[in-house]
């Protein structure tokens, strides 16, 4: 080992300690953002590290320091001004693209190796052709998710006859590709077939899938990106890359385990098709009682706000697709000035990705202690005088408790145990579920029909009148 | 198997169960940010893409050093700018002034 190499890897070391100390960090929104920076100067370090020990252990060609230069300053550019401009609605759409650029990327790097005879031996053959495989999956994968997150690929399920055994074929190929590859070491048709494969899969592992689930496909082809990443450093033997795609791929396995909790949903259900494909039981849940809607005004809704003690408010997508996160924020401060306890329930799916819902609120400027989730929420809610509903719909049914039914099970708000309800809806429509919501036909719901953006303005004109 | 090898296999599994016992306490209000920092961090791949670059010998293998330095160039750079504009926004209270937006305040 030379002195640079050890100078590299005790640079890595610290890095990786630099990594888990910054998502340390994320446990508390207060220090969430000294983590991330912590995180990002760590890694402008070990990059360093890593570009000075090549340029001084291998006599690195001039085209190949163009080449890289070019390569940092165009994807960073790009990153950057992406970064900077993306509205918050689409983030999960952008997360999508930078998580296929990590996955392209630790292909292509498994790719080069394999290709350039790089690494001897089985072992590394083979995480070379996993990294492929895995990298293939995650970068069309995540493209086609970020398609239909953005509406440039339909969001509903996009199933054809036969798609399914062409996915298993190509996992298979895969599979079998890789072992040629173990077998003998920069076969370029094995390397072509493989990643042919990963391209392949990713795409019909991604079109089957609805919208209500993208957050799980999310998470899911994160966890493939973390893998990708650590088979890649396998192949190179740099630890650092071991480290942080191990870090990665934990992070993803989580948050799609919890995704897929909150949707009552198996990961394999979702991933085989999703939602409304027909064979979900949809038709009603046949409540008991189930009696008659009834609606309110915008006026006696800013009066039972305003004189209320405790609120909750209940945000799902809706109020994201409407826009209309600012007017909230409004409504939420100016209930805050009158001395109502004002608080905001959000189920994990209540966004496109994991935590989405909290990052619009505080973009709309809502203070995080008042953003609640589950476990916390729900406890509230019997000592709650008023629960505003805004664009939320199958979290809060519920027949969600009872057997039988297509959101059987689901973890839900308990919205319907406040003692008054306010749901702010266009229709009595349907969420992705595909049945009625009990919670409209409650004894204690009213509900108030109209769009979000503009309901919510104009309860806050009439509950500055009224009762200011 | 060599040493070279189980040493990484350790790496990964131990980083990996440390991965789990960390990312498990970070709060649903921070998911967002949390998946998009963490996504951030396998931009390290750039480490390595900038390897098989240096070492590339064929114009395919700059070309694939491009791309491939390119992509994971604006995956580390863009992932860790989202992340810290979306913390940036968590505020434990709100900010004095901002309350109405001038663009919005009322006549």
């Amino acid at each position: 080992m030379t002195a640079t190499d050890t100078a590299v890897h005790l640079v890595q070391l610290a890095g990786a300690a630099c990594f888990v100390i910054g998502l340390h960090r994320m446990r508390s929104p207060a220090t969430a953002r000294d983590g991330n920076l912590l995180s990002a100067g760590a890694m402008a370090v070990v990059l360093l590290a890593t570009g000075v020990a090549l340029v001084v252990d291998n006599r690195v060609p001039v085209t190949s320091w163009v080449v890289g230069l070019a390569g940092i300053a165009t994807g960073g550019l790009v990153g950057a001004y992406a970064a900077r401009t993306v509205a918050m609605t689409a983030m999960p759409q952008l997360v999508s693209v930078f998580n296929a650029m990590g996955g392209g990327a630790a292909a292509l790097v498994a790719v080069q190796d394999l290709s350039s005879g790089g690494s001897a031996g089985g072992f590394p053959a083979a995480t070379g052709g996993l990294g492929v495989l895995i990298g293939g999956v995650t970068f069309t994968g995540s493209l086609v998710g970020a398609g239909k997150l953005q509406g440039w690929v339909p969001g509903r399920p996009l199933v054809f006859r036969g798609a399914r055994p062409v996915s298993a074929l190509l996992v298979l190929g895969g599979i079998a590709g890789t072992g040629w590859l173990v077998a003998s070491p920069g076969s370029a048709v094995a390397l072509a077939g493989v990643a042919v494969a990963g391209l392949g899969f990713g795409v019909l592992l991604v079109l089957p899938i609805g919208g209500a689930d993208m957050p799980v496909v999310i998470s899911l082809l994160n966890a493939f990106t973390g893998t990708a990443v650590a088979m890649a450093g396998f192949v190179l033997g740099d630890t650092a890359l071991i480290i942080a795609g191990a870090l990665v791929g934990s992070s993803g396995a989580i948050l799609t385990r919890l995704m897929a909790a909150a949707t009552n949903r198996s990961v394999p259900a979702i991933v085989a098709g999703g939602f409304g494909t027909g064979d979900a039981p949809s038709g009603t849940a046949g409540a008991p009682g189930a009696g008659q809607v009834r609606r309110t005004d915008v006026d006696d809704a800013a009066l039972q706000l305003g004189y209320a003690q405790k609120v909750v408010i209940v945000p799902g997508y809706g109020l994201a697709a409407a826009q209309a996160q600012h007017e909230l924020s409004e409504l939420a401060t100016l209930l805050g000035e009158r001395g109502v306890d004002v608080r905001f329930a959000i189920h994990p799916v209540a966004g496109r990705m994991p935590g989405h819902m909290n990052v619009l609120l505080a973009e709309a400027d809502v203070p995080y202690p008042q953003l609640e989730d589950l476990d916390e929420a729900n406890p509230r809610f019997p000592a709650t005088d008023v629960a505003l509903v805004v664009g939320a719909n199958d979290v809060t049914n519920p027949a969600a408790r009872r057997p039988g039914n297509a959101v059987s099970g689901m973890p839900i708000l308990d919205v319907d145990r406040a003692r008054a309800v306010i749901v702010v809806k266009r229709s009595l429509g349907h969420g992705y579920a595909g049945i009625d919501n009990e919670l409209y036909t409650a004894p204690n719901t009213q509900m108030l029909f109209g769009d979000a953006k503009e309901t919510l303005s104009a309860l806050l004109a009439a509950l500055k009148a009224l009762v200011s | 198997m060599s040493a070279d090898v189980l040493t990484g296999l350790t790496v990964f599994v131990l980083a990996l169960l440390v991965g789990v016992e960390v990312i498990g306490r970070v709060p649903a209000t921070l998911h967002t940010p949390l998946m998009s920092g963490a996504n951030a961090i396998h931009g390290i791949v750039l480490a390595g893409a900038l390897t098989v670059t240096a070492t590339a010998t064929t114009p395919w293998g700059e070309v694939i050093g491009f791309v491939a330095t390119a992509f994971a160039a604006m995956n580390v750079v863009g992932g860790y700018l989202v992340t810290d504009r979306m913390l940036a926004m968590f505020r434990s209270h709100r900010a004095p002034g901002r309350d109405v937006p001038a663009d919005r305040a009322a006549p």
